[in-house]
């Protein structure tokens, strides 16, 4: 905490101005110029670019895909946060390094890899390609993974896919291992300790996680770039149409849009810090 | 901390106590690793199982084409103006915010974590706003020939915007929990705020300094929504992450791999750093508590 005899310590002036004036100058002026260019569009304007049939389909798609993710995340990332807290096995620890893999790797990157492993000739794709055995479970022409709506969940699931699994896995190590011990010695099983024991305190930890690979993922554009055909409708979602409006020079359109996911952002920023909150109540 | 995972990977060894059969043991194991398998090693495996599978020639061609030692060139200097510029932010912020009180401090924290919730092709629309051709400095940029978007300062703009919080983030906790008390000693013995910076507060933080570079770094090296919006796709003036996007638009897969590569293996090189980092940080605290307890 901050020290009961505040301002012993030189610096003060020139380092609280510094920060302000980055800030300004690099996140606040930019963010204004934004905001005040979509006042600027009058309320009419700005709702006919926001909820054109076209926009609400790409919202669709960006939060529905970005939800799937989020919870094909809370699955698989709290299993690797178990996994990694509870058990001994060879290779645990590059197992853990892995996990920041889409931290590390740009998304353009996961991106071009991920639409190579899930293309119909890819590693993966081709299991589920026309004429395979997978691919007939599913129609004539097979299952299209990559550049379909798939490839866009499978694209956010990598990029979100540390968030669950380092939300959860603190958590988890500082729980106290003799609730369960007491669970254990008055008759309950495993699977019945972990639902009724475990799970519910890391409820708060996983629904933190589940909201930041949301955020994460309802912002994506690079990944998605490679993996997404960008077809209107179908499988184009928020960032791209955006993309679209400035090809076309439609900066107004533009700026409606990206207002529109800014606000989206600040809502969602809201709710991971009250999540975070109730998180740290689990943790000490 | 909003907008980012809130702590580090950790390498506690796992505890021991009531735990699961040996089939359910290696079933969730096998399950966790087939997760990873699919999203994450998979993908990493296939850049360069792509990039080399022509063989080594084609591989080296396309990283000797001069666009992609252009492109290497400026997402070098991208990082490069961009990774000090986050240090001395994250020092300067760290300092303000865990040494001084004063009013507005919890909007200050907010305001640091905001990039990490914005879409970077929005942060990108925002540059347009300010300085394209329909922006508000627009029409005087042009009047004196200046160009911002479209342009080396535009990319460096977004880069900035998208890597505020790396450094801070790291220092803030850090800081914060140090305390000012060996600070204010040295200045009690005669230490100039300089000395005592230098002297004191960086080396109990350069580790945390180090560990928000090199993410800040990757960040910076690999950026892709932000600076795709203010620049323009013209080979040899885009970093490699777009160079790859061009690439892979013109159908010339092994090329885009073979750029694709070098930024796999820089993804490689800072998780490699970052373990180091992190087991380093677990050794200094395993020491900090048997020294305690002595």
């Amino acid at each position: 905490m901050s020290s009961p005899r505040p301002r012993v310590l030189p610096g003060f002036r020139l380092t609280l101005g510094f920060t302000v004036f980055y800030l300004s100058l690099l996140l606040l002026i930019p963010l204004g110029a934004l905001l005040l260019r979509s006042t600027q569009l009058g309320w009419a304007e700005f709702w006919h670019h926001v909820s054109s049939p076209r926009a609400l389909a790409a919202y669709r798609l960006t939060f529905t895909a970005s939800a799937l993710a989020g919870l094909i995340n809370v699955v698989g990332g709290t299993l690797l946060a178990w996994v990694l807290t509870r058990y001994r096995f060879p290779g645990r620890r590059l197992l853990d390094a892995l996990i920041d893999v889409p931290f590390a790797l740009p998304t353009a990157v996961g991106g071009l890899a991920l639409a190579s492993v899930y293309s119909p000739t890819g590693w993966m794709g081709r299991w589920f390609a026309r004429g395979s055995a997978l691919g007939d479970l599913f129609g004539p022409d097979g299952l299209k993974l990559a550049y379909s709506r798939i490839g866009v969940v499978i694209a956010l699931t990598f990029v979100s896919l540390p968030f669950v699994v380092r939300t959860v896995q603190p958590v988890l190590e500082s729980l106290d291992r003799s609730i369960e011990e007491a669970a254990a010695c008055l008759g309950a099983g495993r699977g019945r300790t972990f639902l009724t024991v475990i799970l519910p305190a890391l409820i708060p930890s996983i629904l933190t996680g589940f909201t930041l690979a949301f955020a994460r993922a309802a912002g994506e554009f690079g990944s998605i770039q490679f993996i997404s055909s960008n077809v209107p409708f179908k499988t184009q979602i928020a960032p791209q149409l955006i993309i679209e409006k400035l090809d076309a020079y439609e900066l107004e359109g533009a700026v409606a849009i990206a207002v529109f996911l800014l606000a989206i952002s600040f809502v969602i920023l809201a709710a991971i810090n009250l999540l975070e909150g109730w998180t740290r109540r689990f943790q000490s | 901390m909003a907008g980012h995972v809130s702590h580090h990977s950790s390498s506690h060894a796992p505890a021991q106590g009531p735990t699961e059969r040996l089939a359910i043991r290696c079933l969730l194991i096998g399950l966790a690793l087939l997760f990873v398998g699919l999203f994450l090693l998979l993908p990493l495996a296939s850049v360069f199982g792509e990039a080399f599978g022509r063989g080594l020639k084609p591989y080296l061609e396309a990283l000797r084409d001069p666009r992609t030692l252009e492109s290497l060139r400026l997402t070098v200097l991208l990082a490069v103006i961009v990774v000090p510029l986050n240090i001395v932010f994250g020092v300067a912020a760290a300092w303000a915010i865990t040494r001084f009180r004063f009013p507005g401090k919890p909007l200050l924290v907010t305001l640091i974590d905001l990039p990490f919730a914005i879409s970077p092709v929005v942060v990108g629309v925002m540059l347009l706003v300010l300085f394209g051709a329909q922006g508000y400095f627009g029409p005087w940029l042009r009047e004196h020939d200046f160009r911002i978007v479209f342009a080396l300062p535009g990319m460096v703009l977004a880069t900035l915007f998208v890597t505020i919080p790396f450094v801070a983030r790291e220092l803030i906790p850090l800081m914060q929990s140090r305390g000012p008390d060996l600070e204010e000693a040295a200045l009690t013995l005669g230490a100039s705020g300089w000395q005592t910076f230098w002297h004191v507060t960086l080396p109990g933080v350069r580790w945390a300094v180090l560990y928000g570079v090199i993410l800040a770094n990757a960040r910076a090296m690999g950026e892709f929504g932000a600076v795709y919006v203010v620049s323009k796709p013209v080979p040899g003036e885009i970093p490699l992450a777009l160079w790859v996007d061009t690439l892979n638009s013109e159908h010339q897969g092994t090329a885009a791999f073979a750029v694709a590569s070098l930024l796999a293996f820089l993804a490689i090189a800072t998780l490699v750093v970052k373990a180091w980092l992190e087991s380093r940080q677990h050794r200094e605290m395993a020491r900090g508590q048997t020294s305690h307890s002595e």
